[in-house]
């Protein structure tokens, strides 16, 4: 029997970027606040501190950071046909936990999605005619403008210190910045990385081909920076441990750099960590939410009640535990009706590399997260589809995160995989080849969706989240379509050998290739196709708000970190100023 | 795999007969030295010892991965939290699946070894024969068929038993020495990764800098400057 605690105001169930914005800002309004955290307490002393945070076995390779699957797994299959099985070694993505989240061992790319890529099904009707979208793609609209979202974008940028150039400011397109984004009200707080050399190689070889390169936007901060919270970060030193690890540095924006020492200064904010929550309990009628029940960190069993239950989880995570609390109906998609795991999607990743003489070094561990040099001439609706057979694009970018050996020893085609071959030319190649990476979008489709698994139950009894995925023929074509162009710029950086790899398919749970996982819990104006409505808000459980990119209808060819924090600090304000006052419905 | 051990183990013939090198491990013991291993038993670790040497092979000026201690380094793992699958979901029903939902054996590391090995080592004793004394080509054509073959090996199949132990090599390869592995930080002298070392802000645009720069273990950083970032200590750089 579960211990009944005094019910509080709101409960926020996981600690990350999304339930540390909610915190701040729901303080503000005097609320009693409970977070949630499944994992333990960290901080940038004494957990993050060099040297034995650069060691690269224990976080990279052995995922420290990262949900421990003996816990808590997902079930996997390709398609309906077949039975899912745990994915019992992670690997394909990686999600976080602890305190912090995946905010902790992100990179920082931070990116702003394409005013297009808001309003996808009407953007591609009105240019291209209804019947440019592929029939097996169910895309939609987002029920939320870039321009309702630009001040939130704005917002989490500044709290969060990115390095960038502004290529559109007011409508006003700027030299060394990204002329395709969405207007911005104003530049960057700070200038952006200086290129390393893969992305100066990069640079040269995409101006020649008419193309326009800037610097990835980046939470590595460039200077030193005081943000609006009044909490202050110091310029990255290029260390090459970023992805995978927590910055020693106070360097990377993290929540624990970037807000939630104000958070810990709330009064009426209380955290508890090792609180791994299973359900949202409901009331007789499921129209509202009543407590979480969760269980603690000695096994014990205990109810939170809360007027306002809002879900910071990992997207997966998120998506989980509306199921498996019975918050609006599971999506079939045997017939298409429901909505909760509707529209999954992931990154289509691939990747081109280009091996140079042994005179050029490249020295790929002077690296960070977000240190790289990109083109966004072939992301979303930058280029033009016509004739094209898909929709979509991605960015094509030359990244240096860090030359981190156990897994960063690029060999050229038809080196062995093993003995003296492969050993001499891991020495050859290691400090002078450049890879180059195509980030592409991910289209939803009917058949790609998120449900309880049948069968496999995680280690607090619940069902496991089941992904059904598999990459649907709208991204091979445009993933095939970007890695060309890819390959052309790849082709005259000056190398002695390129090699291309496709995104190969089936999509496999094996190899790493992103931790971009979206969908499930869709927004949007339909109830009938969305889980949650324009403010993140559940259509079935009116007092519960589902933040972070569970709610992507599709996903765009960004990293998705910018846009889940606009919608953090959009979807925040609605509640602070619509539904506290009136709590119910937002959009009827 | 019994014929397949005949044909490549014993087709030169005399394998046994040929001249038995001491293990690193014995050859320690026999110098007074304090290594042990707490995992493998002597006829594993000898197998093991010859195979890491196959995968990442000596040269004159770059030590293989038994020299860099590699069989510690995999010891010492399988004898730890990651033998034991501390992040590895065993919960069932365990089924066979595709490739694509990858590993799905109800094996820990630790088991999986010992299953494999076990078994190796039974079908190459009952074919009289030898993997660590045979020749270094046969050894190669054994391990090609155990990275291709679908063999059982007490119920692991050699191509996961291979990956595995490819995997685990590498890592001991690269990984800083405290783990066992990579002794004297040969493998990043080999390519040239400078290790823990971790400033590169005044450098990273001077592009195409010759960096030459002793490498930086954990210890050495640790012993060097406390928990702080480790300053440069006599780099020398070239453009």
């Amino acid at each position: 029997m579960a211990t009944r605690l005094k019910p509080v105001d709101v409960v926020l169930v996981g600690m990350g970027f999304t339930g540390a914005i909610m915190a701040r800002e729901l303080a503000q309004d005097g609320l009693s606040i409970v977070g949630l955290e499944r994992g333990g307490r960290r901080d940038t002393v004494p957990d993050w501190q060099s040297p034995a945070m650069h060691d690269e076995l224990r976080y990279a390779i052995r995922n420290e950071m990262f949900q421990n699957v003996v816990t808590e797994t997902y079930t996997f299959r390709n398609h309906t046909g077949e039975e899912a099985l745990p994915i019992r070694i992670l690997s394909s993505f990686l999600p976080g936990t602890d305190l912090g989240g995946a905010g902790v061992h992100w990179n920082g790319h931070t990116w702003r999605f394409l005013p297009s890529d808001f309003r996808m099904r009407s953007h591609y009707t009105e240019r291209y005619g209804a019947q440019s979208i592929p029939h097996e793609v169910t895309i939609q609209d987002w029920g939320v403008t870039y321009d309702e979202l630009e001040p939130h974008f704005d917002r989490f940028e500044y709290l969060c210190g990115i390095g960038g150039k502004a290529g559109n400011l007011r409508g006003q397109i700027q030299a060394g910045g990204n002329p395709f984004e969405g207007p911005r009200s104003r530049e960057y707080p700070l200038p952006p990385m200086d290129p390393a050399y893969a992305g100066a190689l990069f640079a040269n070889a995409t101006l020649e081909l008419g193309y326009t390169p800037f610097q990835i936007p980046s939470a590595n901060m460039t200077r030193s920076y005081t943000n609006p919270e009044g909490l202050s970060l110091q310029a990255c030193n290029v260390c090459g441990f970023c992805e995978r690890f927590g910055c020693e540095h106070f360097a990377k924006a993290s929540p624990q750099t970037v807000i939630l020492p104000k958070v810990f200064e709330s009064p009426n904010f209380e955290l508890r960590t090792n609180a791994h929550v299973t359900r949202v309990l409901l009331d007789g009628r499921g129209r509202r939410a009543t407590a979480v029940l969760y269980v603690d960190g000695q096994g014990n069993e205990i109810e939170q009640p809360a007027e306002l239950v809002i879900l910071c989880a990992f997207s997966l995570n998120n998506v989980k535990l509306m199921l498996n609390s019975g918050i609006g109906q599971a999506y079939d998609p045997a017939t298409g009706e429901g909505t909760v795991g509707r529209n999954y999607t992931y990154q289509t990743m691939s990747a081109a590399t280009v091996f140079y003489p042994d005179d050029i070094n490249i020295n790929p561990f002077m690296g960070a997260g977000a240190l790289g040099t990109v083109i966004d001439d072939f992301n979303g609706d930058n280029f033009d589809h016509t004739g094209l057979g898909f929709v979509g694009g991605g960015y094509i970018s030359a990244n240096t995160t860090g030359g981190r050996p156990i897994e960063y020893h690029p060999t050229p085609p038809g080196t062995p995989r093993w003995g003296l071959r492969w050993k001499q030319a891991v020495r050859r190649h290691y400090n002078h080849t450049v890879g180059l990476s195509a980030h592409g979008s991910s289209m939803p489709t009917r058949g790609n969706y998120l449900s309880a698994d049948p069968t496999y139950r995680d280690a607090y009894g619940q069902p496991m989240l089941r992904i059904t995925y598999d990459f649907p023929e709208n991204d091979l074509r445009m993933s095939r379509y970007i890695t060309d162009r890819m390959t052309e710029i790849a082709r005259i950086m000056g190398g002695e050998t390129v090699s291309t790899a496709y995104r190969a398919t089936p999509y496999s749970i094996v190899p790493y290739q992103t931790t971009h996982n979206n969908g499930g819990a869709i927004m949007g104006t339909d109830r009938r196709t969305c889980a949650v409505n324009r403010y993140l808000q559940s259509w079935d459980v009116p007092n519960v708000f589902v933040q972070g990119a569970s709610a992507f209808p599709e996903n765009a060819g960004y990293n998705p970190t910018g846009t889940v924090g606009a919608l953090a600090y959009w979807s925040v304000k609605a509640i602070r100023e619509q539904y506290l006052k009136n709590p119910g419905p937002l959009v009827q | 795999m019994t014929e397949l051990t005949r044909r490549v183990l014993l087709q030169t013939g005399g394998a046994l007969g040929a001249a038995v090198g001491l293990s690193s491990f014995a050859a320690a013991q026999r110098a007074g030295g304090t290594a042990s291993y707490r995992f493998f038993t002597p006829d594993e670790a000898a197998f093991i010892e010859a195979a890491v040497d196959r995968l990442i092979p000596p040269e004159p000026d770059w030590p293989g991965a038994r020299e860099a201690g590699v069989p510690t380094y995999i010891d010492q793992q399988l004898a730890g939290p990651y033998g034991q699958g501390d992040r590895l979901f065993l919960g069932g029903p365990i089924k066979p699946g595709t490739p694509q939902q990858g590993y799905q054996l109800g094996f820990t590391p630790a088991e999986l070894y010992r299953r494999a090995l076990g078994a190796i080592l039974a079908q190459t004793r009952a074919a009289g024969a030898s993997f660590s004394d045979a020749p270094a080509s046969q050894q190669d054509e054994f391990l090609t068929r155990l990275e291709a073959g679908e063999a059982d090996l007490a119920g692991v199949p050699s191509a996961v038993f291979f990956e595995t132990l490819l995997a685990n090599t590498i890592e001991g390869y690269f990984a800083d020495p405290a783990y066992g592995g990579n002794r004297d930080m040969t493998s990043w002298r080999m390519v040239g990764f400078p290790g823990v070392y971790a400033a590169y802000l005044g450098l990273y645009t001077q592009h195409g800098l010759r960096y030459e720069r002793e490498p930086l273990s954990m210890a050495d950083a640790q012993r060097l400057h406390g928990h702080g970032s480790p300053a440069a200590t006599g780099a020398s750089m070239h453009r």
